[in-house]
């Protein structure tokens, strides 16, 4: 019996293990630790929590992008931070012209429309382009090939948006009618630019969603994702279906970018889209990739974990200046994820087959 | 004639919009403005005139290898067409210029400088050859159109002249791209006199230039090379092998001499390609042999220079006062030890999750570097100061000329070690993982062990060439260790060949050294990486320098080879 | 003659779907056996679940004497099983030695340091190696095309040159997935004398999944029948072409004389 045990004992399972543990452990101490100190109000919590929401808002919108382009071509767009930074990055411009011109106090909805409008186009386009000139080409090439091509096309992008604007941050616009006002929910102040931002990304989710289930073109994108050959043979125009399947993700990328820039109007640059990215991603993972809803909930979850996760945890466990570590936070969800549960919490595994 | 420019007008428009697309891209990034800087020829023919016609030239080889059929007048003239037919976008974008920005005012609501800063007056004044709206744009058009002639003649000319054509103009831009080395090392060889008469300004007088062309041209046109060749091949097998060895030595000490050729600035270049050797050849082991995508490569790179740091440094954060000999086995060894602890994790995970992972991880650790938290270890922003430089009996290395052949030895040691388990089992191990995991775990091999010695050996040269970067620059700082250095050392050993150890070597002198040695490259290095990335996945994924594969068989029949082998299949 | 490979009500299940239910067989040492059945009936996951690519939901599988159920596919390999592919997998960009050498996995004992010092030992196994490898393709009927790219030779000899990679690890028990998959009756009927000579020659025990009946009745000498991964039938050659079970879920009901026929046409 012992033999048989020690046969089938794995080392690399028993250290997961272990390490999955120690995670647990670390977290429920710093968990515990943290409010036992009392350091924040329950006030100061919820403004974290409603910033988390807007940010995870963004995330999930970008999120969808990885999450259409996975469920169909089962590939990473590792350039897809890039095409959100891509309307951000044009939209600034637009958006500080129709300040300086005084229209974007006058008429702010309209203004910002305009400014969904470009960023969404320029990002769509983008996105299209991408995927026509460095994926289209690699169709049904090692798995590893259209990865590296996807990350030879997000420093393309990058540095060719650098050439075109430059190199220096530009910011958005403070929008005069959201500037300072405060909405009083339960006793708890929360800035009107947050549930602006959140209330727009859900709605745009949510046509998404009936996009998807209900329009013609949906139910192509659905056809070509469970299987391309069986879409084919059912006369649905496959290529022209991923195009628009990038079209889409890329709309939503873009229009984020205007969200991030009401919500957080500094830092606007051409390497803004690299760390969004990578989280967005991990929003994408959490929810379980190639799931439509799993995106948005696991953009808002890691907005939220994120905003509260380094004051709640990790300052219990005694480290000075977390809000340096945010971004490592993330990056260790990300990790933690991947490593321990790839199918996200929703649980849909894409099958692998061994052999 | 008229007739089969008819029939392949589409052909001609479609492509003069692709020529007319490359060229304004070149244009609104600022590549051509910002190149034209650089000389290549007298003072008239720049960099940014090369760049310029890449998009016309193009275009008209597209041309000529579409009509292949045709006759040559019609494709010359096709050429042309197409080829000044893609100056239209450039010419509208002279207008956009001349309306939006020269007669515009810089402080209205909307400037179109603001948004696209390579939209200058200098761009048009570039483009229009400083002759105005009307000629200039007339000119561009004309000029374009004789690009577009260049690029059919590159396929169409007569096949004998064609090559000495081809060979001579890629040589009198190459000297005239490199004029300032080519000027030093004739400096260093012959004295200033020959570099003065050759080169003027940093860039190729015009008469050296048509000489040298004419030079080349001869060499190509007489079939010099080949004659060579075929004296090599006549010669007996005795002779061939002196003759390997003769060329083994020049070699040798050629990589000898060479940084006392180029000067000191250029070895630092020299330095930094060696570097980067080393890291390829460890990455190569990671992600050539065993196929496994790691975008946190920096991570390893940056504990080797911790390690180094912290343990040689004399200022506030040393722990102890090892030397750089000493220390070195320390950093190498941490490497390992993290490569070791951050393979385990992964060893379940498929390629592109992998790829992630390791890029979160390399985030990771220069955040942690970074931070407040460990500050008290490495610095944190302030990095690591006064990092002292290794001796060697007594001789502090504080040249870069010492460093260099110091990381000459780091790398030949890691092309060694590479080689020698490329041809063992463990290669082979790696390459069956590399290409199909299950098939090579049906057949005996423990993955675990396997990728977790790929993960450790590519950290320990990682490491290596980490300890020595510290030691070299006397201080380290979290910056310097982000994702783009992992994303240069992938695509140097894409560009070279996967799995490929001479690739290794011109991977990085291609992408390494140019941008180190011209400092216009630089700012687009990483642009021209993105896009070799595709370029090569699509075109050449092989790299330019393929691994190539042993004869093992038949070991000293190589000749022998074909015939046996179409004996046995039938 | 003993019984080499044994398997206890093994049981493989995809969520809802039973692909294997409760298989037992008894493969004697020395033996040719094949397990047959229609498309789809679980045949190539009962072999994933004997050489560990799958862990069998319920069930023992000995092997020589162990307990290999739920061991990694390395292990099982190591205690002497081997197995090809229905659809060829071989290290496509590397030689056909080189394929070979890899799987000589198992026997290869140095370590990774000797092989940078290029000691005396790994000098030495490195050339045995070579040397045995070019004896297994020319075993195969390969030999000449040994430096060539695996993904370069022609289909019949890919299918060779996988066996040869498979006879490599020196194997007691060889797991042969569809051998004659792709194949006109010529090659078919060469395949078959070679498998006769591994056994005969190498004493190896060899484990058939076929469809090809002319291949299983004229070369096996027992046979399991699966069906929607349970065991409808075992016997000999001439048994099962008699078994109207198996008939049916080959035909269906009222069609046995066909099969009959094709297994004539072997006899004959």
């Amino acid at each position: 019996m012992l033999k048989q045990f020690l046969d089938r004992f794995s080392w690399v399972d028993f250290f997961m293990r272990l390490l999955q543990v120690a995670a647990v452990i670390v977290i429920i101490v710093g968990i515990f630790n943290s409010l036992g100190a009392t350091k924040y109000t329950s006030g100061q919590w919820v403004t974290l929590v409603f910033a988390g929401l807007a940010q995870g808002s963004i995330y999930a919108l970008i999120a969808l992008g990885y999450t259409l382009v996975y469920g169909i071509l089962l590939m990473i767009n590792f350039a897809h931070g890039d095409v959100y930074m891509a309307g951000a990055f044009t939209a600034v411009f637009l958006a500080n012209s129709l300040a300086a011109s005084g229209f974007l106090g006058a008429q702010p909805v309209i203004s910002v429309l305009l400014l969904i409008l470009l960023a969404a186009s320029v990002s769509m386009v983008l996105n299209v382009v991408v995927e026509r000139v460095a994926y289209r080409p690699l169709r049904g090439a090692p798995r590893l090939v259209p990865l590296i091509t996807a990350i030879g096309a997000s420093f393309t992008i990058e540095y060719t948006f650098r050439g075109l604007y430059g190199a220096e941050f530009q910011s958005y616009p403070i929008i005069p009618a959201l500037d300072g006002q405060f909405l009083t929910l339960a006793g708890f102040e929360i800035p009107w630019t947050q549930i602006v931002v959140l209330v727009a990304a859900i709605l745009l989710m949510v046509s998404l969603y009936f996009f998807i289930e209900r329009t013609k073109i949906g139910k192509a994108m659905r056809a070509v994702s469970e299987d391309k050959e069986v879409a084919r043979l059912m006369g649905i125009d496959v290529d022209k279906t991923i195009m628009i399947t990038f079209a889409v993700g890329g709309a939503l990328a873009g229009a984020a970018g205007v969200f991030n820039g009401i919500f957080r109007p500094q830092g606007v640059f051409f390497f803004m889209g690299f760390i969004p990215g990578i989280k967005a991603f991990t929003a994408a993972v959490l929810g379980g990739i190639g799931n439509i809803p799993g995106a948005m909930v696991g953009g808002l979850f890691l907005g939220v974990f994120e905003a509260i996760g380094p004051n709640l945890i990790l300052e219990g466990l005694g480290i000075p200046a977390v809000n340096q570590l945010r971004d490592a936070f993330a990056f260790t969800i990300l990790v933690l994820i991947l490593i321990f549960r790839p199918q996200g919490i929703f649980g849909e595994r894409l099958a692998e087959k061994k052999a | 004639m008229i007739k089969t420019l008819q029939e392949n007008f589409q052909k001609i428009q479609k492509f003069a919009l692709l020529g007319g697309i490359v060229a304004i891209y070149l244009v609104a990034v600022g590549m051509v403005e910002t190149f034209a800087q650089r000389n290549l020829i007298g003072t008239s023919l720049s960099l940014g005139h090369a760049f310029l016609v890449l998009g016309p030239i193009g275009v008209g080889i597209l041309i000529a290898q579409a009509m292949k059929e045709s006759e040559t007048k019609s494709i010359y003239v096709a050429g042309f067409l197409a080829g000044a037919l893609s100056s239209v976008s450039l010419i509208l974008f002279n207008i956009v210029i001349q309306i939006f920005v020269i007669q515009a005012d810089p402080d209205a609501v909307f400037y179109l400088r603001n948004m696209f800063v390579s939209f200058t007056p200098t761009a048009f004044e570039f483009l229009t050859f400083g002759q105005g709206m009307v000629l200039g744009n007339i000119l561009l058009f004309l000029f374009f159109g004789l690009m577009g002639m260049l690029g059919v003649s590159f396929l169409r000319f007569p096949d004998k002249i064609r090559r000495g054509w081809i060979n001579s103009l890629i040589w009198v831009l190459a000297v005239g791209l490199f004029s300032e080395n080519v000027a030093q090392i004739l400096r260093e060889l012959f004295g200033p006199g020959l570099g003065k008469i050759i080169f003027s300004n940093k860039s190729m007088n015009p008469v050296a230039a048509i000489i040298l062309f004419a030079v080349v041209f001869a060499f190509s046109y007489f079939g010099l090379k080949k004659e060579a060749s075929d004296k090599w091949a006549a010669m007996p097998e005795e002779k061939q092998k002196k003759g390997r060895v003769f060329i083994i030595i020049m070699a040798i000490l050629f990589v000898a001499i060479l940084p006392w050729l180029v000067g000191l600035f250029l070895s630092q270049a020299l330095f930094i390609i060696g570097m980067y050797v080393m890291m390829g050849l460890g990455l190569n082991i990671v992600v050539g042999y065993a196929g496994l995508l790691d975008l946190g490569y920096v991570a390893f790179f940056a504990f080797g220079a911790y390690t180094m740091g912290i343990l040689t440094t004399t200022g506030a954060l040393g722990r102890s006062d090892l030397n750089f000999w000493m220390a070195l086995p320390f950093a190498m060894l941490i490497g390992v030890l993290w490569g070791l602890l951050l393979g385990f994790p992964v060893l379940r995970m498929r390629g592109d999750y992998l790829a992630i992972v390791t890029l979160g991880f390399g985030e990771i650790i220069r955040i942690l570097a970074l931070s407040n938290w460990l500050a008290p270890f490495g610095g944190g922003a302030q990095g690591i100061l006064h990092i002292p430089q290794p001796e060697f009996f007594g001789l502090s290395m504080n040249s870069p000329q010492a460093m260099y052949y110091l990381v000459v030895l780091g790398a030949v040691l890691a092309a060694f070690v590479t080689i020698r388990l490329r041809d063992s089992r463990l290669g082979r191990q790696w390459m069956a993982m590399r290409e199909d995991e299950d098939v090579a775990e049906a057949m005996g091999i423990n993955l675990i062990q396997t990728k977790l010695l790929a993960f450790s050996i590519g950290a320990a040269f990682s490491a290596l060439a980490g300890a020595i970067f510290a030691a070299r620059l006397g201080n380290i700082f979290p910056h310097s260790f982000n994702i783009l250095i992992s994303i240069n050392a992938l695509a140097l050993i894409i560009v070279g060949g996967l799995g490929s150890i001479p690739g290794v070597v011109v991977g990085a002198i291609i992408l390494i050294g140019l941008p180190e040695m011209l400092r216009e490259f630089a700012e687009y290095r990483l642009l021209m990486y993105g896009m070799l990335l595709i370029i090569m996945m699509i075109v050449k994924p092989d790299g330019f320098m393929p691994e190539a594969r042993r004869s093992q068989e038949l070991r000293d029949e190589k000749d022998t080879l074909p015939k046996q082998a179409a004996g046995t299949e039938g | 003659m003993g019984v080499i490979l044994k398997t206890k009500n093994v049981t493989k299940r995809f969520g809802g779907l039973i692909a294997v239910d409760k298989f037992e067989i008894d493969v004697q040492e020395n033996s040719i056996s094949s397990v047959i059945g229609p498309n789809g009936a679980g045949k190539t996951t009962f072999f994933n679940c004997i050489t560990g690519f799958y862990k069998p939901t319920e069930g023992k599988i000995i092997f020589d004497g162990h307990y290999i159920q739920g061991l990694t596919t390395d292990r099982i390999t190591n205690l002497g099983i081997s197995r090809t592919y229905q659809n060829i997998r071989l290290f496509s960009k590397m030689t056909a030695i080189e394929n070979i050498l890899v799987g000589q996995h198992p026997h290869l004992k140095t370590f990774w340091f000797e092989a940078i010092i290029k000691n005396k030992r790994f000098l030495k196994e490195e050339e045995d190696a070579l040397q045995e490898a070019i004896r297994l393709l020319s075993f195969v009927g390969l030999s000449g095309l040994g430096d060539q790219v695996a993904h370069n030779l022609p289909y019949g000899a890919q299918r060779r040159l996988e066996i040869a990679r498979a006879l490599a690890s020196k194997p007691k028990l060889l797991l042969l997935d569809e051998p004659t998959a792709g194949m006109n009756p010529n090659e078919s009927r060469d395949l078959m004398n070679f498998i006769r000579r591994l056994r005969d020659e190498l004493e190896i025990t060899i484990l058939l999944i076929e469809h090809d009946m002319k291949v299983v009745m004229g070369i096996s000498e027992e046979i399991w029948v699966m069906d929607f991964g349970q065991k409808i039938a075992e016997g000999t050659p001439l048994e099962i072409q008699r078994n109207p079970r198996v008939i049916e879920a080959y035909l269906g009901r009222g069609a046995a004389s066909g099969l009959n026929l094709e297994a004539k046409g072997v006899e004959a």
